[in-house]
Formats: structure tokens, sequence, C-alpha cells
């Protein structure tokens, strides 16, 4: 299985206040991977490093080529995509212009309708709305848009922030469902995820990050049962 | 008033209304995807107009001799850039929009006066010239500071103006230009002479707003520029380069205002400052429409060309102030309208 993304000693600074110091974790072609921890422990930072919003220092390998000093947009174009905790759709742009733009970084453009099928395929809600504007739909299908949409890319590895947050328990089941199918299509995940037991049953290998360090990795199977995890995050007792 | 009179100044005011309203797109158009308020706008309308009139009298435009001026500054910027980020693999792609293009648009205009061409062929070449300036002014003036805030954009914009209007002085000269009409045909309407120009004003503005709805609604190119006005993170997402929208946005406002310039040429005398009033009423224009809806602008505009109309036969002295005037009830109205955009802006 080869390496989709390697980042080793990565520290990323806002002003001089170091928010993630001397991170390094990887991800496998085909694996889910996830990072949990607690709210302001750099997940979220992580992964803007990670996209180039942020400037970082350290090793940054995706698909064997040295990303850190690329342009968002360079990473965009080698299938490194990113679904911001924001989500960050075109609110005044149709459902189906946010999907189409997810597009925009394909040189070959005609796979596009195959790919936009398949996505319309996972979400038929999105079908329904395609016409509606991205900023009239509700939560879920807010966080579905902004899945289609990075699918839309034929991202490689896709980097999910929050997936869950501030959506309903069932919405939220089906948004983990997706992810965990998306392993089949070939794609690599790395879940930065606050609902910490969601994220580890679907994962394959878990970091646990706080206060800007990793303080424990493993396979997500074994991070499941571990009682310090259990009591801090897992809510049991 | 009688209604005769009153119908020649709406016409009037719609054709004028109409220049603006060009004008006010490519603003709006450039503030949406840059955040910079282009004051140069108009500078550039009239630039035009300059071009034209030299073409037609069978002299070199001073626009030749801007454009390369600009084009070798942006290339020698864009390399240091290029040199600092180590990015040096991009340096041919960056020597062929900045460089090559530019000047080749210049050769080629000078060539083709060589051979005295007509009046349609004079007016592709005043366009063609007259469109890399606002892209090269960008790459030089603005996107060193594209994250600085609006305040700072708009000021860095008024100090672009005024040097742009020192080069029209040095490039045009003092003179004023009025070209000959493109069209010598009029009719009549309901007891009231309409001239070919009037009409031809009104059809350009409707046809260069038309083809700009086609272009954002049904290319990918025009739904990455208003992507990028929606939500800018989220655009660089998807691998939309804000920098080069910038640059197609320039382009198309340029070309927005190279058209308005070409059109009110033969109906107003046009000197090397004339820009600025034009671009300030297109921008009024802009304001009624929020900055940021196109129909908006065109309609402001075109409200704004009416409105001096009338004003200038009520007062031809009072006629600026009068329709300056105007923006007061419009940003108390706008201030009120928009009361709740900060909790919009929060998701």
């Amino acid at each position: 299985m080869s390496q989709m993304l390697s980042m080793t000693d990565v520290t990323v600074c806002y002003d001089n206040v170091e928010a993630v110091r001397n991170v390094s974790l990887s991800v496998d072609e085909g694996q889910i991977v996830t990072v949990i921890g607690p709210n302001g422990a750099g997940k979220t930072t992580l992964l803007m490093a990670a996209i180039g919003l942020l400037a970082s220092r350290g090793s940054m390998v995706f698909r064997g080529s040295d990303i850190r000093k690329m342009s968002v947009e360079d990473r965009v174009e080698r299938r490194l995509c990113l679904v911001p905790e924001k989500r960050e759709l075109f609110s005044d742009m149709s459902v189906a212009d946010n999907l189409l733009l997810g597009s925009y970084s394909l040189r070959d453009r005609s796979g596009v309708q195959k790919t936009l099928d398949e996505v319309y395929d996972r979400f038929p809600r999105l079908k329904e709305r395609q016409r509606q504007a991205a900023g009239t739909l509700s939560g879920g299908e807010r966080q579905m848009l902004a899945l289609g949409r990075a699918l839309m890319a034929k991202p490689a590895l896709l980097m999910l922030d929050e997936p869950s947050l501030g959506l309903a328990p069932l919405i939220v089941r089906e948004i983990f469902r997706t992810i965990a199918s998306l392993r089949d299509l070939g794609v690599s995940i790395l879940l930065v995820e606050q609902n910490a037991r969601a994220a580890l049953e679907t994962a394959d290998y878990g970091y646990v990050l706080e206060t800007g360090e990793i303080v424990q990795s493993g396979p997500a199977k074994d991070l499941i049962h571990d009682p310090r995890l259990i009591t801090a995050y897992l809510g049991g007792h | 008033m009688t209604s005769d009179i009153a119908a020649i100044l709406a016409i009037d005011g719609i054709a004028t209304g109409a220049v603006y309203a060009l004008v006010a797109i490519g603003t709006v158009l450039i503030f949406t995807v840059t955040r910079v308020i282009f004051i140069p706008f108009g500078d550039i309308a009239a630039f035009t107009a300059l071009t034209l009139a030299a073409l037609d009298a069978k002299r070199f435009p001073g626009t030749g001799a801007l454009v390369v001026a600009l084009a070798c500054l942006a290339t020698l910027i864009e390399i240091i850039s290029l040199v600092r980020s180590g990015e040096l693999r991009l340096l041919p792609r960056a020597l062929l929009f900045y460089l090559v293009l530019p000047l080749a648009v210049v050769g080629i205009a000078w060539l083709t006066m060589r051979i005295d061409p007509p009046l349609a062929v004079r007016l592709v070449l005043a366009l063609m010239l007259i469109t890399p300036i606002a892209p090269l002014l960008d790459r030089i003036v603005f996107r060193p500071i594209a994250d600085g805030t609006v305040l700072l954009l708009l000021t860095v914009s008024v100090a672009l103006h005024f040097a742009l209007v020192g080069l029209g002085l040095l490039f045009f000269g003092p003179e004023g230009v009025r070209t000959e009409p493109l069209t010598s045909f009029s009719t009549e309407f309901a007891g009231v002479l309409i001239s070919g120009q009037t009409m031809l004003i009104v059809l350009a503005a409707l046809v260069f707003s038309g083809l700009l709805y086609l272009f954002f609604d049904f290319t990918l190119v025009g739904k990455s520029l208003r992507a990028t006005a929606v939500n800018r993170t989220g655009s660089r997402l998807m691998g939309i380069r804000p920098a080069r929208a910038g640059t197609i946005a320039y382009l198309l406002g340029s070309l927005m205002a190279g058209v308005s310039g070409i059109l009110i040429a033969p109906v107003n005398t046009v000197f090397y400052d004339s820009g600025f009033l034009i671009g300030l009423k297109a921008f009024v224009g802009a304001i009624v429409g929020g900055m940021t809806s196109y129909p908006g602008a065109a309609i402001g505009a075109v409200g704004v060309g009416i409105l001096e109309s009338f004003a200038s036969f009520q007062s031809s002295a009072l006629k600026d102030v009068i329709v300056f005037s105007l923006l007061i009830p419009i940003l108390i109205w706008r201030s009120l309208a928009s009361l709740h955009s900060e909790e919009e802006i929060e998701e």
C-alpha cells in the first residue's frame, strides 16, 4: 500500500503562537485516517496547513511530491481536496453550479458528466434540488453538497473537517456511511472530528491531538477500546 | 417643460446612462472579484476614445507606448516575484502573458496602421490596445496588496487614477477629440428625432450586458468568476486562482469601458482627463446596485444618465452637483437596507 500523504514534524504558527507543534502523521492509499481531539487542539489548523491556506514548517509530501510550499490551487490540481468546517459553498449559486465548479481543477473534462451523475446517485437529494441556490439548503443538504462538490474533483485524498458538526444524529449517521463508502471508490480520507466515537468506528487508523501535539496514535479498533480515550472522548466510564 | 422636451431629454439621458451602465457593470465586476473599486475605469473609457481619434487621424496612438511601458514594468515585477518564491518554472508563462501578448497587440496595431484600415478595423484596434492596460495595472499595483483592506485598495485606486491622468496628458496631449459618428442614420419616433448613434449606444449596452450574462451563466470560466466573488476561500479550494480570475475580470471590465469610450466619443468631446466624471457617475450607478448587482448597477447608471440629462436642462452649471447629491439618499437607503448584513455574513 503506497503512502498518500506524509507529514513530518509539521509546525503551524499564528503570529508567534504555535497552534500545531511537530506533528507527524501519514495516510496510506485507500485508508481512512482520523484525527480526534478536543476543541482548540489544532485539528482545523492542521488541515488548513495541509491544504496550504496556512503556512507551515516541517515536511509535507503528497503522492511523492513536496507540497509544503505549493499554493492551494496547485495542491487541488494534484487532487488533494478539503471540505472545510464552514463548508465554504457558493451560497448565491445553484446546487448544480456548485457541483460543476467542484470539477474546475480537472484538465480532462470528458468524465465530468459521469462524475456528476455518480454524485447525484450518491446524494439523490442534491439532484432534486439542483436548480435551488446552495444558501437555501438545510444543514445536512449543505454538508452533502460540500462532499459532492469535493468528489467532483476526483480527489486522491479527501480531507474532511468536522463533517458532522451541527447536524442531526440521523444525518450524521448518513454522512459517516457515505464517508465509509468512499473508501470503496479508492479515495483516501483524512477525517478530523470531535465526534470521536463515530470517527473511530469509521476509520482504519487514528491520531489523538491535544494542545497542538499528537499524544496517542494507533489502529482505530484499538483506540476505541483505550480506557483513557473512553474517559476523555468517548463518553464512557 | 413640454412633453417633447421631456422626451428628448429622456432619450438623451437613456443614451448617456447606457454608456455609464457599461462602465458601472465593469466596476461591479472588478469589485466583486478583486474587492478593488477601480476608479480609473473612466480613464480607460476616455483613453479608448483618444486612441480611436488618433487612429482616425492616421497617427499611432500614445496607448501603444503606454502598453509597452506597463508590459515591461509588469514583467519585471513578475520576474522578481517568481525569483523570490523560487518558482522560476513559471517564467515562460509569465513572459508570454505579461510581455509577449501585450507587445504582440501593439505590434499588430502598428503593422495594421500601415495599410490604412477601415473604421471597423480601427475600432477593433482601439479595443485591442486598451484591454491590456487594466490587467497590467492589476499586476503592477494591486496584486502585491491584494490582501489589503477595501479602503487601502480604494486609496491606491484613486492614486492610480491621478497617475493615469498624468500619463494621459503625456501620451495624448491636452487637446480634446470628437470622433466621426459611427452612423449617420436617424429616425423619428412619436415626433421625437432619435439619432442612429443614440440607438447604437443603447443597443451596444444591451448586447454587451446580454453577452456578459451568458458568459456568467453558461461558461465554466464565468461561473468561476462568480464563485470567486461569492466566496474567495471556497473558490481557491476548487482550484480557482484569484489572481487569474482578477485578470479575466480586468480584461472584461476594460472591454466594457472601451466600448463605452468608443460610443461616447462621437457625442462628447473627450479630453485626457474626461474619464474621471464618467467613472464617478458610473460608480454612483454601481452604488445603487450595492456594488454587487449587475442589473442594479445598470438600472442605477441609466437613472444617473436620465437625472443628469434633466438636471443639465434645468441648470447646466449644477448638473454634477445634482447627480452626486443623489449619493446621499442612496447611501442612507442602502445603509438602512443592509443593517443585517453582518449577521448574514456570520454563518
